[in-house]
């Protein structure tokens, strides 16, 4: 980060990575939701050395306490515990780890599988590309949450089943944004000329056409990083997530639900985990957005 | 238009509200939508709740709160001296609920009791296959091989004729898929080409008759004003279905319930101490426990058994995993249930005496074996990984290494079934009532044969033989006193770890009397009032 | 014009057919026995079994099974649910209006409030209304609706007891069902009373489900609005004197509106997955919560014919939205083909 920060104060001609930092952090709420996300990531990593307790170490003499500045509460359980006598404050900060290992794992799945497929059907057109493009239509009729549940109905609950649930639906996106992208790019006058010097065929997909059709699939990829986030946590909401006692912040919530009138502070702070952590990722997608896309940099 | 409408509708509000004045109704927030309104294919308590314990009756009744039958439609019995028949001598001038779409030309009378019984039986009857032929509970009583036949006598008597001495079949009587359903109703409607209505537009002979029921929101039934034991003191009830249990109690807190069942365990400690509240608490007709396959090595040995028996926590269990849900449990039959020994004494938490048994038994260096865990959640098991894994920890503290094993619900079972776990956690809900449900059915000789639910494979001569005789006996004081020698002898030989019981709650607004909670799971408002 | 009708109409047929291929193949891959499950401790022999399973289909080949569910749909039949015994369609068509009112509300809210709200930011552009706005509409955006939920119901019902905690209407008013829409049979019913109380009844859940597409409306009014008023012809009507609530209300808002009714009609799937979550929060009997339910209970014809069912209805308003958009904006017929 210093090192971009420092790159504007010299003169040279800007590459298009300075370029996009400069758009990136003249965008105020980009930078804010940048910070958190890197706070977050460093939770996440030393979530060991910085959690006070274990997040699947029971207290038994210490039920539902209460955070800090309420009544009974005291330092040490800083938001409270859960029912069975878990530290909140060591349970959302492991609970981070879970977050973004699902944002990642469902955003390389998806783009991975989606990216190629989109590819292709942007490339070779004709009876594949009709193919693909109806079943992408027809999976979007069905509501995302709707078929995550089916398939981890089918795959049985777990984190891992819940990842992979949510990859799939996501998929179609992926393939939609690619073959448009891919489409618009094969007009142009560089991929006639590189075809016409002989490039192979993986060489033109690969090489020549993708990385210029990187610009929307990487909003996209932010876009679905912070829905997975929330996705996940649904399903863990709905029993069909992570299990017990896996300190994801949905299961925390579905976990405790039962204790809504008389512990506030197990049912909110979860959600206000999860709230926060995809605002920020969010606000950077929109700098992220603003920065890449070309017509709003007139 | 609009203002046409509102002068109707003031008009209808007036009406309301004059009829309304004196209206007493009972809500009763229920945790789910019933299956639907035939009790005899139904398996949960919510449907029975909703359709056989409001609508309809049975020759016989469990009395309100107990297991103990009492006269119902029948008025009286006699059992004949080689146990193989049963006389009911039916109830005169009961009258079958009038609804919109039925008017009794009849009483009730032994047609009556015929039809709802071979309409489960007899596949050539023409109500077999209305709405499913899937009479679960009349062929898990074995009804289909101990019927012999069903005579009417004349038309205020029938006779059963059994094909084996059976004195749990009375109890039987009492279950929800022996309730009673009107002839005259079935046939006028297979007239009319409309069978599947008697299902869902029930009629009966109960408290209650069923007004409307809109699904996953509200039912509502009318007091029957003819009911046999005389109109019931409240004038409708409602079942608003209220499926997530803290907001079940913030209903009853505000009084859009008058009670409601099965709170969250975090909410029972806000409602003991709420005084504007009541709350019931019974064991229900259960137990969860532990098997030991006493087929394979060691568990033939009753040293081991003994010792892991000892080794386990059962109390640290029942908090940890019942939170005040349970009890724990001594008895292969629930406190609730008549011929309950409390005399029998449970064997302490003993880690060190366990050792002890373990290295008399040739195995002081402890050993491996299989721990299988529930995979589903049932009544009296909340949580069986929990559970598997509190009693792993226990056991390694004497040595003993043990792996948690599980399968899917269907297979799980079966593969008990077979005998092929060591050690293994199962349960079961009690039907009737009766203690042949619970100590032959899952621990006689007969049911410890492969594919058998006496997954402990435990046939021992003394037990089976006082089991055996109390199924032949009639006279509960003598049965009584057998199921008691017979809960002595599985203690002593331990062929299970008694987990335990879970409880049942009712809580309910100040006002509300007359409300028991039934061990068998019912909810039953005949005799409920609001003051 | 009518070209560009008849083909796209045509391609529902295809779909249709993917769907319920799709719906079949989904749900034939749920592992577990139904009827293994309905038995309990008790178990069922196995000439019981095999009896049932050959009573339900489900000992025939995958493909004839399908052949004969498509069969059974083409009349309009899907089979009846293994726990209630009652036809799928007639449950679908009890729950439904229920979800359709709840859905209805929740787009009312959001267009009512985020419409408004984003042409206001739009004209104001980057004052503290805009900020505010817009930074609201990122945070609805980033909601976790499930958690939404319980904070309005401890706010509000069990802090302030301003709404009730769940169900569609008090048990006080007894309303027959004539539409099955509560707003229109408790106006029907003409109890007084009922009418309030429905409402109070909607309006949480309303809130929560139309909380995110609220935000997506108010985004998209504002960045429509602000194209638009760069425009030439606004520029114009400007310079000709036209007071602003005219250019605004006339000439801006009808450019701008073309779009944003395209994501409304498009936030109906984003609206179905919301139903799912906040009819289980509000025990709000619907279809959203029918289907999950009937996952927990393996009820296969229940949850096949659900999937089928919305996955119908989603695709009917795809189309209505397309058909919709392709008259309004003659472009979309040669940028389509």
């Amino acid at each position: 980060m210093e090192a971009a920060v420092e790159s504007r104060v010299e003169e040279t001609p800007e590459t298009p990575l300075r370029e996009f930092w400069r758009y990136f952090s003249a965008n105020p709420g980009a930078l804010i939701g940048l910070g958190v996300v890197v706070f977050v990531v460093l939770l996440a990593i030393f979530a060991g050395a910085i959690a006070p307790h274990g997040p699947a170490e029971n207290h038994d003499d210490a039920f539902l306490l209460p955070p800090v500045w309420a009544e009974g509460g005291g330092w040490n359980y800083p938001l409270g515990t859960d029912a069975i006598g878990r530290d909140m404050l060591s349970r959302l900060i492991y609970g981070t780890r879970f977050s973004l290992l699902i944002g990642c794992i469902v955003v390389a799945i998806s783009m991975t599988i989606g990216v190629a497929v989109g590819l292709a059907a942007g490339f070779f057109r004709g009876t594949f590309d009709i193919l693909v493009m109806r079943l992408v239509d027809i999976v979007l009729t069905m509501p995302s949450l709707l078929l995550a549940i089916v398939l981890v109905a089918i795959l049985g609950p777990g984190l891992v089943n819940a990842m992979i649930a949510v990859s799939i639906t996501y998929l179609p996106y992926f393939v939609r944004v690619t073959r448009a992208a891919v489409i618009g790019e094969m007009a142009k006058d560089y991929v006639t000329a590189s075809r016409v010097n002989g490039a192979s065929i993986l060489r033109l997909m690969a090489i020549t056409v993708l990385p210029n059709c990187m610009a929307p699939v990487i909003v996209q990829a932010t876009l679905s990083f912070s829905s997975a986030i929330i996705d996940a946590a649904a399903l863990g909401f709905l029993g069909l997530g992570a299990q017990p006692p896996t300190p994801e912040w949905g299961t925390m919530l579905a976990d405790s639900r039962e204790f809504v009138l008389r512990a506030w502070w197990v049912v909110t702070l979860p959600g206000l985990a999860i709230l926060v952590t995809v605002l920020a990722i969010n606000l950077m997608g929109d700098g992220l957005r603003d920065a890449l896309d070309p017509r709003l940099k007139r | 238009m609009n203002r046409h409408l509102l002068a109707a509708g003031f008009g209808l509000a007036v009406l309301g509200l004059a009829a309304s004045g004196e209206a007493k109704t009972f809500v009763y927030c229920s945790e789910g939508s019933p299956e639907n309104f035939y009790p005899a294919i139904n398996t949960t308590g919510t449907s029975f709740d909703a359709s056989s314990r409001q609508i309809y009756s049975r020759l016989v009744e469990f009395k309100l709160g107990t297991t103990e039958v009492e006269a119902g439609l029948a008025e009286s019995w006699d059992v004949a001296p080689d146990g193989l028949a049963y006389t009911f001598h039916l109830r005169k001038g009961v009258k079958w609920q009038t609804t919109a779409g039925f008017t009794p030309s009849r009483d009730f009378n032994a047609d009556d009791v015929i039809f709802s019984f071979e309409r489960q039986w007899k596949t050539d009857n023409a109500y077999f296959k209305v709405t499913s032929d899937n009479h679960s509970y009349f062929n898990d009583m074995d009804m289909p091989s101990s019927l012999k036949s069903i005579d009417k006598v004349d038309d205020y008597t029938v006779r059963f004729s059994l094909n084996t001495p059976n004195a749990p079949f009375l109890a039987n009587m009492a279950m929800d898929f022996a309730s009673i359903e009107s002839k005259e109703y079935a046939d006028k409607m297979l007239a009319a080409g409309t069978p599947e209505k008697v299902d869902q537009e029930p009629v009966g002979t109960g408290p209650f008759q069923l007004e409307s029921y809109q699904k996953d929101a509200i039912i509502r039934y009318q007091a029957n004003p003819s009911f046999y034991k005389g109109k019931v003191k409240v004038d409708s009830l409602v079942f608003a279905i209220t499926p997530d249990a803290s907001v079940r109690f913030a209903k009853l807190k505000s009084g859009e319930c008058d009670l409601i069942p099965y709170p969250a365990p975090a909410d029972v400690p806000a409602m003991r101490s709420d005084n504007s509240l009541k709350v019931l608490d019974q064991a229900g007709l259960n137990i969860a426990y532990l098997a030991f396959n006493t087929s394979k090595k060691p568990y033939d040995d009753i040293r081991v058994r003994r010792a892991v028996d000892m080794a386990i926590n059962k109390k640290a269990i029942v908090d940890a995993v019942y939170l005040g849900f349970g009890i724990p449990a001594k008895n292969p039959i629930p406190p609730s249930m008549w011929s309950y020994n409390d005399a029998v004494k449970d064997y302490d938490y003993d880690p060190d005496g366990a050792k002890k048994l373990l290295a008399d038994a040739g195995l002081a260096n402890g050993f491996d074996t299989d721990l299988w865990f529930m995979p589903v959640q049932r009544p009296y098991n909340p949580n069986g990984k929990r559970i598997g894994e509190l009693m792993q920890a226990d056991l390694a503290k004497v040595g003993i290494n043990a792996k948690l094993v599980t399968f899917e619900w269907g297979q799980y079972r079966k593969k008990l079934q077979g005998g092929e776990p060591m050690l293994m956690q199962f349960g079961w809900t009690g039907d009737n009532g009766d203690p042949d449900n619970f100590l032959n059915t899952l621990l006689g000789c007969a049911a410890a044969k492969i594919g058998g639910n006496n997954v402990a494979r435990w046939c021992y001569k003394d037990f089976d033989d006082l089991v055996a005789e109390a199924q032949r006996t009639a006279d509960p004081k003598k049965r009584t006193e057998l199921y008691e020698k017979a809960q002595l002898v599985f203690k002593d030989q331990t062929p299970w770890f008694t987990i335990a019981h879970s409880l049942q709650i009712a809580a309910m607004r100040g006002n509300v009397e007359g409300f028991k909670l039934s061990p068998l799971g019912y909810h039953d408002f005949s005799e409920v009032d609001k003051k | 014009m009518l070209r560009f009708l008849f083909t796209r109409s045509l391609l529902v047929i295809p779909t249709f057919v993917g769907i319920t291929l799709l719906a079949f193949l989904l749900v034939h891959s749920v592992p577990g026995d139904p009827i293994e499950l309905l038995a309990g401790e008790h178990g069922i022999s196995v000439e019981r079994h095999t009896q049932l399973l050959h009573e339900y289909g489900l000992d025939r080949p995958l493909s004839i099974q399908y052949l004969r569910y498509v069969g059974h749909v083409l009349r309009g039949d899907l089979g009846r649910s293994l726990i209630t015994h009652a036809p799928v369609v007639q449950e679908f068509s009890q729950l439904f209006p229920a979800t359709i009112e709840l859905t209805l509300a929740a787009a009312l809210f959001a267009t009512l409030v985020g419409l408004p709200a984003g042409m206001i930011a739009a004209v104001r552009r980057n004052s503290v209304f805009d900020h505010g706005v817009m930074g609201a509409a990122l945070a609805g955006y980033s909601m976790p609706i499930f958690w939404w939920g319980l904070l309005l119901i401890i706010l509000f019902s069990n802090t302030l007891g301003w709404t009730p905690v769940s169900g569609r209407i008090s048990v006080d008013y007894d309303i027959a069902p004539r539409t099955g829409f509560l707003i229109v049979d408790s106006l029907l019913s003409g109890e007084d009373g009922a009418l309030a109380s429905t409402l109070s009844h909607l309006i949480l859940p309303a809130v929560v489900l139309g909380t995110i597409p609220l935000a997506v409306i108010a985004r998209m009014t504002r960045s429509a609005m602000l194209e638009v008023l760069g425009e030439d012809y606004i520029r114009t009507a400007r310079a000709k004197g036209l007071g602003p609530l005219r250019v605004i209300g006339l000439h801006a808002l009808r450019n701008a509106l073309i779009p944003v009714v395209t994501v409304i009609g498009l936030q109906v799937g984003v609206l179905f997955t919301g139903a799912i979550l906040t009819e289980t929060i509000f025990s709000w009997p619907g279809v959203g919560k029918w289907l999950v339910d009937s996952i927990n209970r393996r009820d296969y014809p229940v949850l096949q014919g659900g999937v089928l069912l919305i996955g119908t209805v989603v695709m009917a308003v795809n189309l209505a939205v397309d058909l919709l958009y392709g008259v309004i904006n003659p472009r979309i017929r040669y940028r389509r083909s």
